[in-house]
């Protein structure tokens, strides 16, 4: 068991593709950002590497980037895929960014099956189709369901199937958009220096 | 039923006593034995990963309550400890939960585990035919649920951990309440081991059963007391401490093939008995920390003696950025994956639960056994279906 310091690791990851960028989140987090093209040649060196063993998939997730303020990409959804290391007790991020135009990712479901469900919900939630997915059907909304609802242009529907969403006096404060609801401003650019 | 050649489709589902809630499983059954199986999800889908994008940072805490009923302790725990984790990413937002809120909170955690594994061990039972130890089970669960109720008003959905902190001091006497519970609940688990544990029938319907390797178990991501029992020494409280735990030295069991014989590391009988023993582990946890619980203090905010640090100017502008903090739940691994864009409501909340990847292994496991097994792989995963859902 020799845990990897997060340096030596990034270096070790970026020397498998030119492409792989390495990037710090606003708060220090330190993640790579990945080619889709590249995402499963990395993916499985990464498991299968001895000296890298990341043989667990913490989770895989995303989130729609078109509202966050200072945004690099703001036409895109970034999957992010959380690894971890049982062996060598090391964690790694992986980011992809998948642009809403044509929002495809290949599956990594044949390196840790966990993934089959993961990127069902987030095919289902955000939207983003995984090429090569053995069962790539919707997981939490019923199979007739319009829409992605965790893209922030969601539009909060009226009814499902006959039956109305809309309860007096019953709306978040914060809510999401609903049918009708005029757009709200575009995110603008958050002022320099400016980390809350 | 419809008849497809040999084979039939049966519908376990959702409406059924043995799948723990709206779970439905379509089975393809060839006589007796399950062919193939499909899980059907999201009868109990409430959205509460859009839900958090819509409500401030700590009005979400209550909504972490229903991502897992059975144990909402550790589900408000793993949310506000995630957001603490946020919090400390800057210097000008860090916070310090008090030692005596630390010590509460792996109090109450510890206690929610315990009444968390009485449902998933005497349900499992329950399935397989055997009901009165689940009601033994409940019984005990009502006591936690007593001491809950006066600690803070509720006997199910706590909404008591709060970022950075808990929402009340503990109640008068509740040091001596909760020890007197521990001294009958450790007589009444052994009235419980002798009725259901050492049974023949209950071993010897689980032996074997389902079995999956601890290779498996790490690639299909199951967690928490479903990867020990598949002999991974693995657990977040000791490995990758948060809060006190680091303290208190948590000793993991291990899936050893219990079941004697007949047993395989990792079946069925397994995942039953290191939820037993996770408990024996909690009691010991809760004595401890009841050792080493500082006096109360006359301010809440005092950081040995308070409940409660400030963080009501902290919330309203957490630092811009994400962070990934996982907790170790009943049902395993409880992962916040959160992503703040430096306003007071969250830009992406997800949350990883145990169930949700138990149930992704079903399609796998539930292939040549028995029909009358399926509800003894579901038992013993202890899944909770709002916690797949979501």
């Amino acid at each position: 068991m020799t845990a990897l310091a997060p340096d030596v690791l990034t270096e070790r990851v970026r020397g498998l593709a030119p492409a792989i960028e390495a990037q710090v989140s606003e708060n220090g987090q330190a993640w790579l950002l990945v080619p889709a093209r590249d995402l499963v040649l990395v993916c499985s060196h990464l498991r299968d590497h001895k000296d890298l063993a990341f043989d667990s998939l913490m989770d895989l997730t995303g989130y729609d980037l078109s509202r966050y303020p200072s945004s690099p990409r703001n036409d895109a959804i970034a999957v992010v895929y959380l690894l971890h290391s049982l062996r060598h007790r090391h964690k790694l991020t992986l980011k992809v960014y998948a642009p809403r135009a044509d929002c495809v990712v290949p599956t990594v479901s044949g390196v840790w099956p966990a993934a089959l469900y993961f990127e069902r919900e987030v095919w289902d939630l955000l939207g983003v189709r995984f090429a090569d997915h053995p069962s790539l059907r919707r997981i939490m909304c019923p199979d007739d369901w319009v829409g992605h609802p965790l893209r922030k242009d969601y539009l909060y529907p009226a009814e499902y199937q006959g039956v109305s969403h809309e309860r007096d006096g019953q709306r978040f404060e914060h809510g999401p958009r609903r049918v009708g609801d005029p757009d709200p401003a575009p995110p603008t650019a958050a002022p320099k220096g400016d980390r809350g | 039923m419809t008849p497809a050649g040999e084979r039939m489709t049966l519908n376990l589902g959702p409406q059924h006593p043995a799948t723990h809630g709206v779970l439905r499983i379509v089975i393809e059954s060839d006589g007796e034995v399950v062919a193939a199986c499909t899980p059907d999800h999201g009868y109990l889908h409430r959205s509460i990963e859009k839900i958090g994008e819509c409500v401030e940072w700590p009005l979400f805490v209550p909504y972490t309550d229903r991502v897992d009923y059975v144990c909402a302790m550790n589900a408000n725990l793993a949310y506000c400890v995630a957001v603490e984790k946020l919090l400390n990413t800057s210097a000008a937002t860090a916070v310090q939960v008090p030692l005596r809120a630390e010590c509460i909170r792996v109090l109450v955690a510890e206690l929610n585990r315990i009444s968390s594994h009485l449902i998933g061990v005497g349900a499992m039972a329950m399935d397989l035919g055997a009901y009165t130890p689940f009601m033994h089970g409940i019984a005990q669960r009502e006591l936690v649920n007593d001491i809950f109720e006066r600690l803070c008003g509720q006997r199910l959905t706590y909404n008591y951990v709060t970022i950075g902190g808990v929402g009340f001091d503990l109640y008068a006497g509740a040091e001596a309440e909760i020890t007197r519970f521990f001294e009958q609940f450790e007589r009444e688990m052994v009235r419980f081991n002798k009725l259901i544990t050492t049974s023949t029938i209950l071993r010897d319907r689980c032996a074997g059963v389902a079995p999956i390797n601890a290779a498996e178990a790490v690639a299909w991501g199951l967690v928490g007391p479903n990867l020990r029992a598949s002999g991974v020494d693995w657990d977040l409280r000791r490995d990758e401490p948060y809060g006190i735990y680091g303290q208190l030295g948590v000793r993991v069991p291990v899936g050893q093939a219990f079941a004697g014989k007949n047993g395989v590391v990792g079946d069925c009988f397994d995942r039953y008995l290191v939820r037993l023993l996770e408990i024996q582990e909690s009691v010991r946890l809760c004595r401890e920390v009841l050792k080493m619980l500082p006096p109360p203090a006359d301010k809440p905010t005092d950081p040995v003696g308070g409940f409660q640090a400030d963080v009501k100017r902290l919330l309203v502008k957490p630092p811009k950025g994400e962070v990934h903090c996982r907790t170790e739940a009943p049902r395993g691994e409880m992962g916040y994956y959160i992503v703040s864009d430096g306003t007071k409501v969250p830009y992406r909340v997800r949350v990883r639960t145990g169930s949700f990847t138990a149930a992704g292994i079903f399609h796998k496991v539930m292939r040549n056994i028995f029909l009358a097994d399926v509800v003894a792989v579901i038992g013993s995963f202890d899944v909770v279906v709002p916690e797949i859902d979501r």
